[in-house]
């Protein structure tokens, strides 16, 4: 199997994922060929290369600051698993 | 016995600040619901800031304007090429599970912070990002809620991050750090910077190592901070509470810990686990910023003239201390009204003296300011000038500012109804004055005699005379005169 330069239990937690173990070892083989072609395209001569962060060929798509009508307060929480009166309720933050 | 290095007196605190700033957009930053405080609960959202799938943020022109110009009047250089990452957490004040942020390429770097002591605090870098929703915590403490209730209405709103370099020593120059932020925030007029109502925020971080080292102690990140005071005391709370481990040999351990106003202490805040491990990304729904030269040279020409140059021409030019100057030039609106009462009176020190002293008294007793006032800068002039040419006397003044502030009134009218107006007319001062030595002979005497006092009591005799509106410099000439 490839070598995996990254704790696969650790980016799972920060995910929020609950992997099992057979899932654990399936994604990190599956990691362990991305990181191959990574691999491979380190080899490429990239110094006079700008990095890119986007590939779209745009750049200041800006918006003027109107105001824009709001969801009506009913419709923003309808969807919510849990409310309490106007608010959005979640699990508490800290254990 | 050798000396511990480490101990209190050989420690010095190394203090850097992170401060939030939300713009004063009349919009959201990626989005077009209103940006305001104080709205009902979950009425200021939509599906961007909700962060419904298939929802597409679009950046706000003004908030990138705004901080540039932030940046522009802190000497910051505005970088050519920035772009937007996202910033991965999970926490139910962010609806997507990422708030956007900007990472390796923020718009601004450099710059910097002028004290009043004339150090210079330099700034790592100003960056754009949305600000989170509220958590309301039910029951009576954020550890013993069973749950959370949340508001979005401040998720999206746009939110400038200051970032300090550790170069501030002390509560005071953080302090004092925070004031000339927040001055020059409210001259350009990006931000109402309210610390109470959360458009002004502040984290500290703090560590101590022996005096004149250079290696950075361990850092502690102090958050909660809510007014100017308690940045201030919390710093101190904290550098002692550092003191005293190393004094007690105890490790200091690298955490985020939370001011507790009412005890005055800070505590340990539980880590959120992994939570520096934020996997910034490039975010894919924003293209890149180029502002292009012409675009900042224009609004490099829109700035308005800053405190620190302000309160260098009140010096210079007016003849005021660097304290009075200090003073009037805190907010702008102030300066603005100081400024039209110099020139509309040409006599600056006075009005440095009026805006400083009885008018401040008066609106201060009405819990009224400047702007809610209806006094305008002109009478505050024409009342100066009333002084100044000896129509009324100073103590006069004093009685007239009110009606002139808190009513709107004219000086003249005032002076005129109350009957408040001097006598400047040499025969009748005169008469006073004679009536007065004519009655005290004694103190004639006693004057000649070589007893100073007794002047003082023949020049209070003669405005009870007079019943206060003789000129007082006429009566002291006169007095002088045929007394001499």
């Amino acid at each position: 199997m490839p070598e995996v330069p990254i704790d696969i239990a650790h980016v799972a937690k920060l995910a929020r994922l609950p992997l099992s173990a057979e899932e654990a070892e399936r994604f990190s083989s599956q990691f362990g060929r991305l990181f191959e072609f990574i691999r491979e395209l380190q080899a490429l001569d990239v110094e006079h290369v700008h990095p890119t962060a986007q590939v779209i060929p745009l750049h200041n798509v800006l918006r003027t600051d109107e105001v824009r009508p709001c969801l009506d307060h009913e419709a923003a929480i309808q969807n919510a698993p849990a409310t309490e009166g106007p608010y959005f309720k979640m699990p508490r933050i800290l254990e | 016995m050798s000396k511990v290095i480490g101990a209190p007196a050989d420690t010095e605190a190394v203090i850097g600040l992170e401060v939030h700033v939300e713009l004063l957009t009349a919009s959201k930053m990626f989005c077009g619901c209103r940006n305001a405080f104080g709205a009902p609960p979950n009425t200021l959202v939509c599906p961007v800031c909700l962060g419904m799938p298939g929802s597409l943020p679009v950046a706000n022109a003004k908030a990138v304007e705004y901080l540039c110009k932030a940046g522009m009047a802190l000497g910051c250089t505005i970088a050519e090429y920035s772009k937007f990452d996202r910033k991965n957490y999970f926490y139910p004040d962010m609806p997507k599970n990422y708030q956007i942020s900007q990472y390796d390429m923020p718009l601004t770097t450099g710059g910097s912070v002028t004290l009043p002591s004339g150090k210079r605090v330099n700034l790592t870098r100003i960056h754009l990002e949305e600000d989170t929703g509220k958590n309301v915590h039910a029951g009576e403490s954020i550890a013993r809620s069973a749950y959370t209730l949340v508001d979005y209405n401040r998720a999206g709103v746009p939110l400038m991050e200051i970032v300090s370099e550790p170069e501030i020593s002390s509560a005071r120059e953080a302090e004092e750090y925070l004031a000339e932020l927040k001055a020059v925030m409210s001259y350009i007029g990006v931000s109402d910077v309210k610390m109470h109502e959360g458009s002004l925020r502040c984290d500290a971080n703090v560590s101590i190592r022996p005096a004149g080292a250079r290696e950075l102690g361990t850092k502690v990140e102090i958050k909660n901070l809510n007014s100017f005071r308690s940045v201030g005391r919390a710093i101190e709370y904290e550098i002692e509470r550092m003191r005293a481990c190393v004094r007690e040999g105890e490790r200091i351990v690298q955490e985020t810990r939370g001011w507790d106003e009412g005890s005055g202490t800070t505590h340990s805040m539980r880590s959120k686990e992994l939570a520096h491990d934020y996997r910034y990304f490039p975010d894919p729904d924003l293209v890149p910023l180029e502002l292009g030269r012409a675009l900042l040279s224009r609004w490099r020409t829109e700035l308005p003239e800053l405190p620190a140059a302000k309160r260098t021409r009140y010096v210079r030019d007016f003849g005021l201390s660097e304290y009075d100057a200090g003073v009037l030039t805190s907010e702008r609106s102030d300066a603005d009204f100081f400024e039209a009462v110099a020139a509309a009176s040409g006599n600056p020190k006075q009005a440095a003296n009026w805006m400083m002293g009885d008018v401040r008294k008066v609106l201060d007793r009405a819990e009224m300011t400047l702007a809610s006032a209806r006094g305008r800068p002109e009478q505050v002039a024409a009342l100066i000038t009333l002084v100044a040419n000896g129509t009324i006397s100073g103590k006069a003044a004093k009685e007239v500012i009110e009606s002139v502030m808190i009513d709107g009134r004219q000086p003249a009218d005032v002076v005129a109804e109350r009957g408040l107006a001097q006598t400047s007319d040499a025969g009748a001062v005169a008469a006073f004055v004679d009536q007065a030595l004519h009655a005290n002979a004694d103190s004639v005497a006693s004057y000649k005699a070589g007893k100073e006092k007794a002047f003082e009591f023949l020049v209070g005799q003669v405005m009870k005379l007079s019943r206060g509106k003789a000129n007082v410099e006429m009566v002291r000439g006169l007095l002088k005169e045929r007394l001499g």
